[in-house]
C-alpha cells in the first residue's frame, strides 16, 4: 500500500522527480510549469536529492543542457510549457536523433497568439514529430505514475520522453493521491547504465557526428525502429508499474467501448469531464463509450482500429489547431488507422478547449448528441467542427 | 558494435550505430575529405627550405614531417585544396594548380 497524499499535479511530479534523484535538471520558468523547478530546487537545496540544478537562461539551453549532460552519462531532465518548448524545438530533434533518453515535464498549455496562458495541447501537438515518445495524463495519480515509467521506457529505446498533463486542470489542482515507497520507485526505476558515454574515459566517443545523405536516411530509419518498438515496452512497463501499484497502464484507455456505437478519442483531463457524460448517456440507454490516447507518439494506430471497429460514428477531440484547413492533428491519425477496416466508421474532428476553454460535461454532451443525429442520418455532415465557440 | 572504420556507405540501417555515434577516438584520420578539391598545391622539393612555414597552417593531416623534423610531399588523402600553404611559403616552393581528375 502506497502513501496517501494529496498534491498538484507539478508537486506530484516534482516528488516523483526527488524520489528517482536524477543527476542533472537544466530548466527555464514558464507558466504553467514553473512550479516544477521551483519544488525540486528546493528540494536540490536541501539536500534531499543529489541532482546538479543547472538554472539557465532559455528553455534552448535547458534542453542543450540536458543533451550534454545525458550524452555524458548522467540522467537528464526538465520541465517546461508552451513557447518554452518551441524555443527548444531544435533541440528536441537533437535529443532524439542523438539517441539520448531525457526526460520532459511538460505542462501544456497554448501557444502564443493571442497570447494565452492557459490549456490546450498546441505546444506538444507541434512537436509531435520531433522524434520523442509522448504520454499524456488524465489525472494528478497518472502524471506522477507515467512519470515514474518515463526512464524505463525511455533508456529501454534510447528515446527521450515527453510526460504530459493539462496545464493548470491537473498541474494546479490539488488531488488525493497515492505515492509509492521510495525504496520501491528506486527499485523500479533502477539505475542509468549506458554502455557508451562521453565520461567513459577509456573509451572516448562522439556524439552527434555530421550524417551525409550516405547515411541520414539509415539513421532516420534506426529511429523510426525505435518509435516502433516503443509500443511494446510501454506496454510491457505499463504492465510491470500495474503489478507493483495495481494501476496497470497501456497505450489507449478503452472506456465502455465493449457494445459502443457512439464513441469519443480524448486526450487528458477532459477525458475525466466525457466519462462522466458517458455514464449519464449510459444510465439513459445510449451506447456511448470513449478511447483515452495515453500514448500519442508511438501512435496506436492498431489499437485504435481495433477499439473502434464496431462503431457507427466517431468525434476526435483536438485541443489543438492543426492549421491545415480540415481538422485537428489527431483526427487524421486516428482516420488513417480506421482506413483498412472492412467497416469504417463515420468520423469527424472537433476542436475544443483552446486557450482554456472551459469544456463542461453539457458540452461533451453536445458532441454525443452530433454522433447521435449523424448515425441516425447515416451521413457525417460537416466533418470539421468547433466546440463551444461564439458564432 | 561497429567500429569507425565499419561504418562506411555499404552499411544498412540495423547496423548503424545509434545516433551515428562513432565510439573510438582519432576517427578523422580514417576520412578522405581530399575528394572535395577542386585546387591542389604542388610541393617542389628544389626550392623548399624546410622552414616549415606551411606546417602548423595546414588545417588537416596534409602536410606529413618525418623524425628529422623535415616536411614530405603532400598527403592528398586529407589535402583540401585550401591553399594557405601555397599562401604562406616565401620561396615559391609550393605551386598551385587547378585539380584535373
Amino acid at each position: 500500500m502506497g502513501i496517501r497524499e494529496r498534491l498538484s499535479g507539478n508537486e506530484a511530479i516534482a516528488v516523483a522527480m526527488k524520489q528517482i534523484n536524477p543527476d542533472v535538471m537544466g530548466a527555464f520558468p514558464i507558466t504553467p510549469s514553473t512550479e516544477i523547478p521551483q519544488y525540486f530546487s528546493r528540494y536540490v537545496a536541501d539536500g534531499s536529492v543529489d541532482t546538479v540544478f543547472i538554472p539557465v537562461e532559455s528553455e534552448h539551453s535547458a534542453m542543450s543542457t540536458c543533451i550534454g549532460a545525458q550524452a555524458a552519462g548522467a540522467r537528464a531532465i526538465t520541465a517546461t510549457s508552451s513557447c518554452g518548448l518551441a524555443l527548444m524545438w531544435e533541440l528536441l530533434y537533437v535529443a532524439a536523433s542523438d539517441r539520448l533518453p531525457i526526460t520532459l515535464a511538460c505542462v501544456n498549455r497554448a501557444l502564443s497568439g493571442p497570447i494565452n496562458i492557459n490549456n490546450d495541447h498546441s505546444d506538444s501537438m507541434g512537436a509531435r514529430d520531433a522524434g520523442w515518445i509522448q504520454i499524456y495524463a488524465e489525472t494528478n495519480q497518472e502524471a506522477y505514475d507515467n512519470y515514474l515509467q518515463a526512464m524505463r521506457i525511455g533508456e529501454a529505446l534510447s528515446l527521450p520522453v515527453m510526460i504530459c498533463q493539462d496545464g493548470f486542470i491537473t498541474s494546479h489542482a490539488i488531488e488525493n493521491i497515492e505515492l509509492l515507497e521510495d525504496d520501491k520507485v528506486k527499485a523500479f526505476v533502477g539505475e542509468y547504465k549506458p554502455e557508451n558515454y562521453l565520461l567513459k574515459h577509456e573509451n572516448p566517443m562522439a556524439v552527434g557526428p555530421y550524417a551525409t545523405a550516405a547515411y541520414y536516411m539509415e539513421a532516420k530509419r534506426a529511429q523510426a525502429q525505435a518509435m516502433m518498438d516503443a509500443k511494446e515496452v510501454i506496454k510491457k512497463v505499463g504492465a510491470e508499474f500495474g503489478a507493483l501499484t495495481g494501476r496497470s497502464y497501456g497505450l489507449v484507455e478503452r472506456y465502455m467501448m465493449d457494445d459502443a456505437e457512439l464513441a469519443l478519442v480524448i486526450i487528458g483531463s477532459s477525458a475525466g469531464t466525457a466519462k462522466a457524460e458517458v455514464q449519464a448517456l449510459r444510465a439513459q440507454g445510449k451506447k456511448v463509450g470513449l478511447v483515452k490516447v495515453r500514448s500519442f507518439r508511438p501512435f496506436p494506430a492498431e489499437e485504435m482500429a481495433e477499439a473502434l471497429a464496431g462503431c457507427k460514428a466517431v468525434a476526435v477531440m483536438d485541443k489543438a489547431e492543426g492549421m491545415n484547413g480540415n481538422g485537428g492533428p489527431m483526427y487524421f491519425e486516428v482516420r488513417s488507422a480506421l482506413y483498412d477496416l472492412p467497416v469504417r466508421p463515420m468520423v469527424i474532428s472537433y476542436i475544443y478547449g483552446l486557450g482554456g476553454r472551459d469544456v463542461s460535461v453539457d458540452s461533451i454532451g453536445k458532441v454525443y448528441a452530433d454522433l447521435e443525429e449523424m448515425a441516425a442520418a447515416g451521413k457525417p455532415g460537416s466533418t470539421y467542427r468547433f466546440l463551444e465557440v461564439r458564432e | 558494435m561497429k567500429t569507425a572504420a565499419e561504418i562506411n556507405e555499404k552499411i544498412t540501417w540495423q547496423e548503424l550505430t545509434p545516433g551515428c555515434n562513432v565510439y573510438e577516438p582519432a576517427t578523422s584520420a580514417l576520412f578522405n575529405t581530399g575528394d572535395w578539391r577542386t585546387m591542389k598545391p604542388v610541393f617542389h622539393a628544389d626550392k623548399c627550405r624546410q622552414c616549415l612555414l606551411c606546417v602548423p597552417v595546414c588545417p588537416d593531416l596534409s602536410i606529413p614531417v618525418d623524425a628529422e623534423g623535415r616536411r614530405g610531399d603532400f598527403n592528398y588523402f586529407y589535402c583540401k585544396g585550401c591553399g594557405i600553404c601555397y599562401k604562406v611559403c616565401p620561396f615559391g616552393a609550393i605551386e598551385f594548380v587547378k585539380e584535373i581528375k
